[in-house]
């Protein structure tokens, strides 16, 4: 099966392949429990979700395995999509034309391809501070077994852990923007893998036509 | 109960008010370490392992008189033993009973997350309460003084109460009733500092040690437990104790300016995809136009 999609019946585009999917939704439950534990260790007012969450010492033995799953995933999300991710011509002119794009004005965009330069920030930017939690997250995990001589290790690890799980709370919350309100069909794409035509050629027109081989509609 | 609530003024991962916060006069208590008059019996390492019911843990002999590296999730009264060369080549004994300091400003309450598991009391006392403690160790990279100890069974972390089990019933603190030699005194904290103060000026008029001082150190909002040195220029010598303990940079960046600037930058972002939402909704509609348009010439 191609990664990069191909022609479905009835108008449909497939998107997202299987593996695709399940590693996407890997990387998602364990984020988001990651996110529900971390804010509950963040700050006094969400403590409460480390109760929802099954208490506090249960978040605080679980926090870390998920982080491994979740940090595992990323990299196989790396091995799946890196090659599709380097930027492009397109995606500095998709940059300097974000302006259009906030207002929905997409038929200005320069043609992204399967992935636009949005979605290669989310994508670069959680592979980065997913080894940057990793690594402190390590020394967090076992502060105790760091000695007292690298204690500057411990000081280090608080702060990149929380600046980096910061910088990801924000490319999440415009993912799930983008992808659940913004742009519908992307969420559904993300469950069961097609879009439509009109999908494909509107916000992934490149893609469109690398996978359909036309040039996108014209446009009146 | 209800006094006991009163009695406490800092809480740890704690949103809202702090009961006990300014509702009593109760006195800061201290305690007093002269490490001039310090022997090495270790009356008071025993006597904390009895009082708080601790089990008994190996230790290994490395040469030393100290009975182990620094203390333990059980073990948390350790006398350093420090053999000093002075500068006209003699040597001399520097006997530093270590324990946690109950810092004013304790670096181990500021960084943990978990509600109540650290408490101030209005006297001065920081003590963990083991029952909502959940294991992250926070408190480990907040204290200055490498005290807070884990514990691999439990997933808990333990260190010296002050025996605020004790001084509740008006008792000394185990370690104080044991001293034999009266190096160690409890009392409130303007009363050591005077009783101190007073001994190192002793020391410098009267036994020539020019540098002898008192050891409070500032940069912790002071301590509630304060030590006499020989030579308080150069508290690193007793074992390690550091110069100008602080709470770590980090935990302060990490628990202040990082947090209002995180919360400010997440509800803000919230808020601003709300907004876009509303002025320019989804992106859907045009396509749907879009089919509409297709739809109707084919």
């Amino acid at each position: 099966m191609s990664t990069r999609g191909q022609v479905l019946p009835e108008g449909r585009i497939l998107r997202y392949t299987f593996v695709e999917r399940v590693n996407h939704w890997i990387v998602a439950f364990a984020y988001v429990y990651l996110l529900l534990t971390g804010l509950a260790f963040w700050s006094p007012w969400l403590y409460w979700l480390a109760i929802l969450c099954g208490g506090g010492q249960i978040s605080r033995i679980l926090h870390p395995w998920a982080g491994l799953i979740f940090f595992v995933a990323v990299i196989y999300m790396y091995v799946l999509w890196a090659g599709q991710m380097h930027t492009t011509d397109t995606d500095k002119a998709w940059w300097r034309s974000l302006r259009s794009y906030v207002r929905n004005e997409d038929e200005k965009m320069p043609p992204a391809g399967r992935f636009n330069a949005g979605q290669k920030l989310l994508f670069w930017g959680f592979l980065v501070c997913g080894i940057l939690l990793l690594l402190s997250g390590v020394i967090l995990w076992i502060p105790e077994w760091i000695p007292w001589s690298l204690r500057y290790l411990r000081y280090l690890a608080v702060l990149v852990h929380a600046a980096s799980a910061l910088l990801t709370i924000g490319l999440f919350m415009i993912h799930i923007y983008m992808s659940v309100f913004a742009e519908r069909g992307a969420f559904q794409s993300a469950v069961r893998g097609d879009v439509s035509e009109e999908f494909a050629r509107r916000y992934h027109p490149g893609w469109y036509k690398e996978v359909v081989g036309t040039g996108p509609a014209p446009r009146k | 109960m209800s006094q006991a609530t009163l009695r406490i003024q800092k809480i740890s991962g704690h949103a809202g008010s702090v009961p006990g916060e300014s509702t009593q006069r109760e006195p800061v208590l201290c305690k007093l370490i002269d490490t001039t008059t310090c022997i090495g019996c270790k009356a008071c390492e025993v006597a904390c392992v009895e009082w708080n019911d601790m089990p008994f843990s190996p230790t290994i002999f490395e040469n030393t008189y100290q009975t182990m590296p620094d203390t333990r999730w059980n073990y948390w009264n350790l006398i350093k033993f420090n053999e000093h060369e002075r500068d006209d080549g003699t040597l001399m004994w520097l006997m530093r009973k270590d324990q946690c300091m109950h810092c004013a400003d304790p670096g181990c309450l500021r960084a943990c997350p978990a509600d109540g598991a650290i408490v101030q009391y209005t006297n001065g006392i920081v003590d963990f309460q083991q029952e909502h403690c959940i294991g992250c160790g926070y408190c480990i990279t907040g204290c200055p003084f490498n005290i807070p100890k884990f514990n691999h069974e439990t997933k808990r972390v333990y260190k010296c109460t002050l025996c605020a089990d004790r001084v509740s019933e008006n008792l000394e603190p185990a370690c104080i009733k044991s001293c034999p030699t009266g190096c160690l005194h409890f009392g409130t904290k303007e009363d050591m500092k005077m009783l101190a103060e007073s001994r190192a000026k002793q020391l410098r008029n009267e036994y020539g040690f020019a540098d002898a001082g008192v050891y409070d150190p500032p940069g912790v909002g002071g301590t509630g437990v304060v030590y006499v040195l020989h030579d308080i220029k150069h508290p690193e010598i007793y074992g390690g104790l550091p110069s100008d303990p602080r709470v770590p940079w980090s935990v302060k960046l990490w628990k202040t300016p990082l947090k209002w600037l995180g919360n400010v930058a997440m509800i803000g972002g919230l808020v601003g995809l709300i907004v876009h939402y509303l002025r320019y909704g989804p992106k859907t509609r045009e396509v749907e136009l879009e089919r509409k348009h297709e739809g109707e010439q084919p």
